[in-house]
């Protein structure tokens, strides 16, 4: 009987300690997934965050490294300029993690188009913390820290990273993606794999922001917490590719060329 | 090469590192050691290195994380401030185990302070600097052939015990100008079976790593890195020790401060005062049998420092308090004079008489 489904290479066979219905798991399959097709796993280096995703250093079979909070991308630098020829290095990191305490290491190690694969997982939401409001908590969302809903007047905007690092000179590729179907796993699939295979290539910075759920956190079954990214995040965080350098989506090459 | 250059101590610094086999610098402008960064702009390129300046002194220490989580050498450089940002990094370095090298070159402070040199960041260095128990090996280098020499040392000693290593210098040491030979055997490095270097898909994962939930294995781990530290404080500490045989008045002082001292303390011999100097050379661990063995004949222990009183708390401990310690001090990048010096030495000779 031939086996048509099996557990990825690079991830190890142990439990995950995630929530039933964090898409933590599809997120870690994907990735190891890419891993295992791209035939990278003897030569990569993950890096783990702080956040919910911090023991993934017990998933991925690959050699890794946690990281302080925040600190992945500056990690990932030393890594990848270790041996910058052999090495492929992946941070991934949550929405605290990235888009608040170390927004400064991901927007520079983009500006200099560090060649790092970053995997950004924003629910909104600080999860392992047990639910505090996050730099990209939408307005008037309810979190343990924003009980009455994030009121833009006092807390300010979401962060809107994929936009945000787009307006930079330096990235090769970013792409908002999310996993809430089927369909949509699939397109994120081909995303992380692109952004490894462009690191293979020495394209440089790709970033693949993927949108998330956290039912524990925002109070609802898996099933709700899915219908809401679409009701809810996807309107906020619209989908698709925001640079792709080499594929003639930047806005700079259209400068030059006018 | 065993012909001198004049070079300033930061220059110094830098070279002895490339010598010593980093290939990779990682730092921030900050007055006063930017020399540093600047020499590693131009050689490392040349050599085949890395030079980068990273956006932020938390930056620099985290890529510095990374270079030696993945088995290579690496060194960090800044002064005071900026080696206050490097401590959430250096904590984490001393919590997975990691070698590295940290050069303050000290300023004064607190706070934004001035750019002149201090030693004021004396506690900061020798009693870890970041949160959680764990030490930094610290070296203080007196002249730029010491700059090369223990930035060379720091090295080795960081490799050899797996812990971040700094070389505790000032504005003065990393300013000034002085010949130096770069006449040194290089070891080589040990082997790193636990670096993160890819699996090769031949071996389990390393994991690079200072997490532990579980709070008995966490206790058994700051265990095992204490008795790696009394290793290290029985085999590790030095001192240069200067007339102290016979000394009634023994003076100590590290770094730039030693070299003021050292002259007041000829001074006190040339009008009859037994007087005698010992200088720190690792601050961590710190060199308590000199001083335990001078306090068997010293009548008064003088502290000179460029700080409000820091080395001297380690002083009154190695000595057991058993001579009395006085404190000779300038701040602010302010510098005590020799006749400073040997003006404190008069009066401690006046008292025990």
């Amino acid at each position: 009987m031939a086996v048509v489904f099996d557990r990825p290479k690079a991830l190890i066979d142990v439990p995950f300690h995630y929530c039933p219905g964090c898409t933590h798991g599809i997120v870690h399959r994907l990735v190891a997934e890419a891993i295992d097709e791209l035939g990278i796993e003897g030569r990569t280096v993950g890096i783990a965050p702080v956040g919910c995703s911090v023991m993934a250093y017990d998933y991925f079979a690959c050699d890794m490294i946690e990281a302080a909070h925040g600190r992945a991308p500056a990690v990932a630098t030393g890594v990848k300029r270790s041996d910058p020829d052999n090495l492929i290095v992946f941070t991934y990191q949550g929405d605290g993690d990235l888009a608040s305490i170390g927004t400064a290491e991901t927007v520079h190690a983009a500006a200099r188009n560090e060649n790092i694969t970053v995997i950004f997982i924003n629910n909104a939401i600080y999860g392992m913390t047990g639910g505090q409001m996050a730099p990209t908590s939408l307005p008037g969302q309810v979190t343990q820290t924003s009980p009455y809903g994030r009121d833009p007047k006092a807390c300010g905007y979401p962060v809107k990273i994929c936009e945000m690092l787009s307006e930079l000179e330096g990235p090769e590729y970013l792409e908002r993606v999310t996993v809430n179907s089927v369909a949509n796993v699939r397109k994120a699939k081909k995303a992380i794999k692109k952004a490894f295979q462009n690191q293979i290539e020495g394209k440089g910075f790709s970033l693949i922001e993927v949108i998330s759920s956290c039912p524990t956190n925002w109070g609802m079954t898996p099933k709700d917490a899915l219908k809401w990214i679409d009701d809810h995040m996807i309107p906020y965080y619209p989908l698709g590719v925001y640079k792709d350098r080499t594929g003639g989506i930047d806005k700079f090459a259209k400068k030059e060329d006018k | 090469m065993s012909e001198k250059v004049l070079m300033k101590g930061n220059e110094a610094i830098a070279e002895a590192a490339i010598m010593a086999g980093s290939r990779h610098y990682f730092g921030y402008p900050i007055t006063p050691q930017t020399e540093i960064a600047a020499y590693m702009a131009k050689r490392m390129p040349k050599i085949g290195g890395t030079f980068l300046q990273a956006e932020s002194e938390i930056a620099a220490i985290n890529m510095v994380y990374g270079v030696s989580s993945a088995g290579k050498r690496v060194m960090t450089s800044s002064s005071s401030p900026g080696i206050s940002l490097k401590g959430e990094g250096i904590s984490y370095l001393a919590g997975t185990d990691l070698p590295a090298v940290i050069v303050n070159a000290q300023r004064g402070g607190p706070g934004l302070g001035g750019i002149q040199p201090s030693q004021s960041d004396y506690f900061q260095a020798t009693r870890g600097g970041g949160h959680g128990d764990y030490h930094i090996l610290v070296l203080a280098p007196s002249s730029v052939q010491e700059m090369a020499e223990l930035t060379i040392k720091a090295f080795d000693l960081a490799d050899q015990y797996l812990m971040p290593a700094m070389v505790l210098a000032d504005g003065t040491t990393g300013q000034m100008m002085e010949p130096v030979s770069f006449d040194f055997q290089i070891k080589e490095p040990p082997a790193k079976p636990w670096a993160t270097t890819g699996t090769k898909c031949a071996r389990p994962h390393n994991i690079a790593n200072s997490l532990y939930l579980d709070p008995e294995k966490l206790e058994r781990i700051n265990n095992e890195r204490f008795k790696r530290y009394e290793v290290i404080k029985a085999n590790e500490a030095l001192a240069e020790e200067y007339l102290t045989e016979d000394a009634d008045i023994v003076v100590a002082g590290f770094g730039i401060a030693a070299r003021i001292a050292k002259n007041a303390v000829q001074e006190a011999r040339a009008q009859g005062i037994k007087a005698g100097l010992i200088r720190p050379i690792t601050l961590w661990p710190f060199p308590e049998k000199p001083f335990a063995e001078a306090a068997k004949h010293a009548k008064r222990f003088i502290s000179v420092e460029l700080s409000m009183g820091q080395m001297i708390e380690d002083v009154k401990l190695a000595t057991e308090c058993k001579v009395p310690v006085s404190l000779c001090y300038r701040v602010g990048g302010m510098i005590p004079s020799p006749q400073q010096v040997y003006e404190a030495i008069v009066n401690a000779a006046k008292e025990v008489k």
